[in-house]
């Protein structure tokens, strides 16, 4: 997309259309999230029907939640700080947008197309943290607090994996850029097949596993939902807030969650593309240019198969303690991607 | 239709309880002088009353012989209600009222009597044991280092009843508020909302099944 | 064994818990949190003050009375008939089994005894009370521990239940049925098909809840070894129903007790377990429901015939007495200790209500456990406020 536009585009109707596409990004896949899984599946799961009434099967039922959370009062405890209150949300959807900027979306079609593209999204992820911990300290309140040093302790935590995780994808593919590491696995073969690329799903499928718990601790979803912990905490960080400064706390958990599911798809299961070579494709020039508006659909696709996980996991689940979810990060998941870590590098040299 | 026996005291059988013939005797002999008294009720229950000053090692003592299952502490306060079932208007002066206090099962001196019921866990051997309280100091040992369970009963108890329970570690309010006055459990606590509206309920019946015919009958 | 620690402490931090402002500063000796009375996991309003270092509790007490009404002053000012509209609301989830053991009181104490078709009838609805408690019970467990699933297929289920006592009575929740003499009415046509194959879904629910919750791991390792209660304090504190025998007492009150109900005429099992840790209380709860659904079963086939009612005065006088009979509820025994001065109503009724022991136990078992625990802890030992409070 910035490659197709920055020719006849001026710079600033380039900088709308991206910021258009980034709210599309993160929207789009939150909405669907939500209506898919949230309200559709959980309800089928639940052998109960879900929203049915505003519009088609309940379609536009979000739209009704968000015009519901729009119109409360935007209230804070009267001992909270009221700064970091209002500002916590923000920050952590903030995190979500910095998220979404380095996911390609086709070969053309993407925000910033960054060498240490892996590295900046590990990176930025834990932004959300500093929001969780802002929220939790500036509620003025003590479930909140609780929630938000879970959130803090959770999310270091599993940090730790993930980055593990994604270490045997860099090394099998050999670069951080995530636009590349989708071509070396729509490029490459197996053992001389090339009927199906090489996505890394079947190579790192410890990294992928251990990727996705990670990805649903980092969410805090529900095996690992203390931060948020409905019986425990009440609502654990977001306990206070109402209104429109919730309902971004509730977008930024969908959208980080499509985007987290984005980033696993382009990590484990080849992004935006086919396998090149149904099209005689070879490398990133070659690609036609309907791939940009194909890719993203793939990548869609892909994001709502890996958010499905997500959500499976999250409504079957019971939840762990947060002792026991620390001891699982640093006794299992960190030695078992380590592990990896070394198969992958020994193989790597091997072949 | 079938009959059966109506009749509260079913006498022609005069039938024995072995079982708990043995158990009572088994707790009068460990209780020795402690027993003020007892009453075994064939096939239903058994009522031991004993002294003011044994209460904790009675209760010590019956729970040596199995009896280690505590089932609940209350009180009962044996005076009549000066207010009745609230069912007299209260515009009209109150009606005569045989106001004197009479103890039920095992007897008793006083208005105030403990009430604890133990039983051996794995049967129904149950045992209930009451004590008088004092009139005076309305004082009781507390049960609490005999029975763990007895903390809560025992601060139910002083809070409806008004009963002190000497060596209870924690005796606050339970239900009411911390500086509620008043013992309502006792019966000279007024229900008020039957004093200010007397309730015609008490009058109230409800036809039953087969009975249609003889309703005029038995209305009068 | 002391519950509490010493005086000064208490009132130290009750004033701190009842002082309503909002306590932020983190002390190194801890903090109070304040768990309810309006809380998710407290099943109406019970307060839990906990005192924690960290997440670990060093200190907790329930706080009950939010929901007092007072019923044992308030059946001083009853007929007899009239009390089981009162007792109905002390569990409210299983309110048939509440007016039972009252009933039976009464008829102990008038020498009267309920025709064998009523005593079987009783004993069934008292088994269908019991499923439906527990069932909730069951999904509820799933959503204290943050499984949001189970919960919704144990109201579907439960709601066959209560159609059925519905079907009965005339009252979901709140039946008032049982008589001094026998029912108000015979079962309706279709009652014993129709419940056949209620038990069926029951059986099928408990399956479901079994592969769904207790033989996930996450909640084995949330329950097993947490909260153990040993034999001996159970007895001390006078713990019952599922509570006690999951800690080992073999002890039912419907095996042991020679009581006016139909227990004896069916072919069951008491079920315990040895361990005493929620795990315990949970799966002995889940064995009860599938036990419940035999009894139910083995009872429809065998319903006697007859009259639902014995010839009882209309305006009822109880003979001068003291009797107390128990059952086993739902929550665990329930009993009511009836005094009677030969009036239309009682004198005196203590209401010995299981949660009220069931809870008294928390202070002792809280201590030292992880904030997320207590939540299990309260979910396992399966209180009702009513039933704390009356």
């Amino acid at each position: 997309m910035h490659a197709l536009l920055a020719s006849d585009v001026p710079y600033w109707a380039q900088s709308l259309l991206r910021v258009l596409g980034g709210l599309v990004a993160v929207l789009l896949p939150a909405g669907t999230v939500v209506y898919l899984f949230l309200f559709k599946m959980m309800s089928f799961m639940q052998s109960r029907l879900g929203p049915m009434e505003a519009g088609p099967y309940g379609s536009l039922q979000l739209f009704a939640e968000v015009g519901k959370w729009l119109q409360k009062e935007d209230i804070h405890p009267a001992r909270a700080d009221k700064f970091l209150f209002k500002i916590a949300p923000l920050v952590v959807l903030a995190s979500t947008f910095l998220l979404v900027v380095v996911v390609p979306f086709g070969p053309d079609a993407w925000f910033t197309n960054f060498e240490a593209g892996i590295f900046y999204a590990l990176a930025v992820s834990s932004v959300s943290v500093l929001g969780i911990l802002i929220a939790g300290w500036a509620s003025a309140n003590k479930y909140s607090l609780l929630g938000g040093l879970r959130a803090a302790g959770q999310l270091v935590a599993y940090e730790l994996p993930m980055v593990l995780a994604v270490i045997g994808v860099v090394i099998q593919a050999g670069t951080m850029n995530l636009q590349e590491i989708v071509v070396a696995q729509n490029a490459g073969s197996m053992f001389g097949w090339d009927g199906l690329g090489n996505p890394y799903l079947l190579t790192q499928f410890v990294g992928f596993a251990v990727f996705m718990i990670a990805v649903q601790a980092e969410l805090t979803q529900t095996p690992f939902d203390m931060p948020i912990a409905e019986s425990e905490l009440v609502s654990g960080y977001m306990t206070e807030y109402s209104g429109f400064r919730f309902l971004i706390f509730f977008i930024a958990e969908f959208a980080t969650a499509g985007v987290f599911s984005m980033i696993a798809a382009v990590l484990f299961l080849g992004g935006w593309g086919v396998p090149f070579s149904w099209f005689g494709w070879t490398s990133l020039g070659d690609i036609d240019n309907w791939m940009n508006i194909v890719g993203p659909l793939i990548l869609f696709t892909k994001m709502i198969v890996l958010t499905f996980l997500i959500m499976w996991v999250r409504f079957s689940y019971p939840r762990f303690r947060e002792d026991q979810l620390q001891g699982f990060a640093w006794k299992v998941l960190i030695p078992v991607s380590l592990v990896n870590i070394m198969v992958t590098a020994i193989l790597k040299v091997a072949f | 239709m079938g009959v059966f026996p109506l009749s509260p005291a079913d006498t022609t059988e005069a039938p024995r309880d072995e079982r708990r013939e043995t158990e009572l005797g088994a707790i009068l002999g460990a209780l020795g002088g402690n027993v003020a008294d007892s009453l075994l009720k064939p096939n239903d229950d058994i009522w031991v009353r004993v002294t003011t000053e044994s209460w904790r090692s009675s209760i010590e003592t019956i729970r040596s012989l199995g009896y280690a299952y505590f089932c609940f502490l209350s009180a009962i306060d044996w005076m009549p209600s000066p207010f009745g079932k609230g069912e007299n208007d209260p515009t009209q002066p109150a009606p005569e009222r045989d106001n004197s206090i009479v103890q039920g099962y095992t007897g008793g001196a006083t208005r105030f009597q403990l009430l604890v019921r133990l039983v051996m866990p794995g049967s129904t051997s149950g045992v209930n044991i009451k004590c008088d309280v004092p009139d005076d100091s309305m004082t009781v040992e507390s049960l609490v280092p005999v029975f763990a369970g007895a903390n809560w009963h025992e601060r139910e108890t002083w809070e409806m009843f008004g009963i002190n329970f000497a060596g209870h570690p924690d005796l606050r309010h339970m239900y009411l508020p911390q500086d509620f006055e008043g013992f309502p459990l006792r019966k000279d606590f007024p229900l008020l909302a039957r004093i200010v509206k007397p309730w015609p309920g008490i009058v109230d019946v409800e036809p039953l099944p087969g009975d249609e015919n003889e309703e005029e009958s038995e209305q009068s | 064994m002391t519950l509490i620690g010493d005086r000064q402490q208490l009132s130290y931090i009750a004033a701190q818990a009842a002082d309503a402002r909002v306590n932020v500063e983190l002390e190194t000796e801890g903090m109070t949190l304040n768990i309810g009375p309006q809380h998710p996991a407290t099943h109406g309003t019970l307060r839990i003050i906990a005192r924690l270092d960290g997440e670990q509790v060093v200190w907790a007490e329930p706080s009950a009375g939010y929901m007092h009404r007072g019923y044992e002053k308030l059946t001083e000012v009853r007929t007899f008939p009239q009390v089981t509209a009162l007792v109905n609301r002390i569990d409210w989830l299983g309110s048939f089994a509440n007016e039972v053991p009252f009933i039976l009181a009464a008829e102990k104490l008038m020498g009267v005894e309920a025709t064998p078709r009523a005593q079987h009838i009783r004993t069934i609805l008292f088994e269908l009370s019991r499923i439906a408690n527990v069932s909730l019970f069951l999904g509820d467990l799933g959503v204290q521990l943050g499984a949001v699933t189970p919960v919704f297929f144990a109201f579907r289920d439960r709601e066959y239940v209560l159609n059925l006592i519905e079907a009965a009575t005339g009252g979901r929740f709140h039946p008032n049925f049982d008589r001094i003499g026998g029912l108000k009415d015979d079962l309706p046509a279709g009652f014993i098909d129709e419940t056949r194959s209620v038990m069926k879904k029951l059986r099928n629910f408990c399956d479901e809840i079994e592969n769904l919750l207790f033989g996930n791991e996450i909640f084995q390792s949330r329950t097993r070894g947490i909260g153990v209660i040993p034999k001996e304090v159970a007895l001390q504190y006078g713990l019952s129903g599922a509570n006690l025998r999951a800690s080992g007492v073999d002890w039912d009150l419907r095996r042991d007790q020679k009581i006016a109900m139909a227990w004896d005429k069916a072919d069951w099992k008491v079920i315990t377990h040895p361990d005493g840790d929620s795990f315990a209380r949970c799966w002995v709860r889940l064995q009860e429901v599938r036990e419940s659904t035999r009894i139910v079963d083995q009872l429809l086939d065998t319903i006697p015939g007859g009259p639902v009612m014995v010839k009882v005065p209309k305006i009822i006088k109880v003979p001068e007495g003291e009797a107390w009979v128990s059952t086993e509820n739902p929550l665990g025994e329930m009993g009511y200790y009836v005094v009677s001065k030969n009036d239309q109503g009682p004198f005196r009724v203590k209401i010995r209500s299981a949660s009220f022991n069931n809870i008294s136990i928390v202070p002792w078992l809280l201590k030292g456990v992880y904030v997320p625990d207590i939540i299990t802890i309260l979910a396992s030992l399966y209180f009702i406020l009513g039933d704390i409070d009356r």
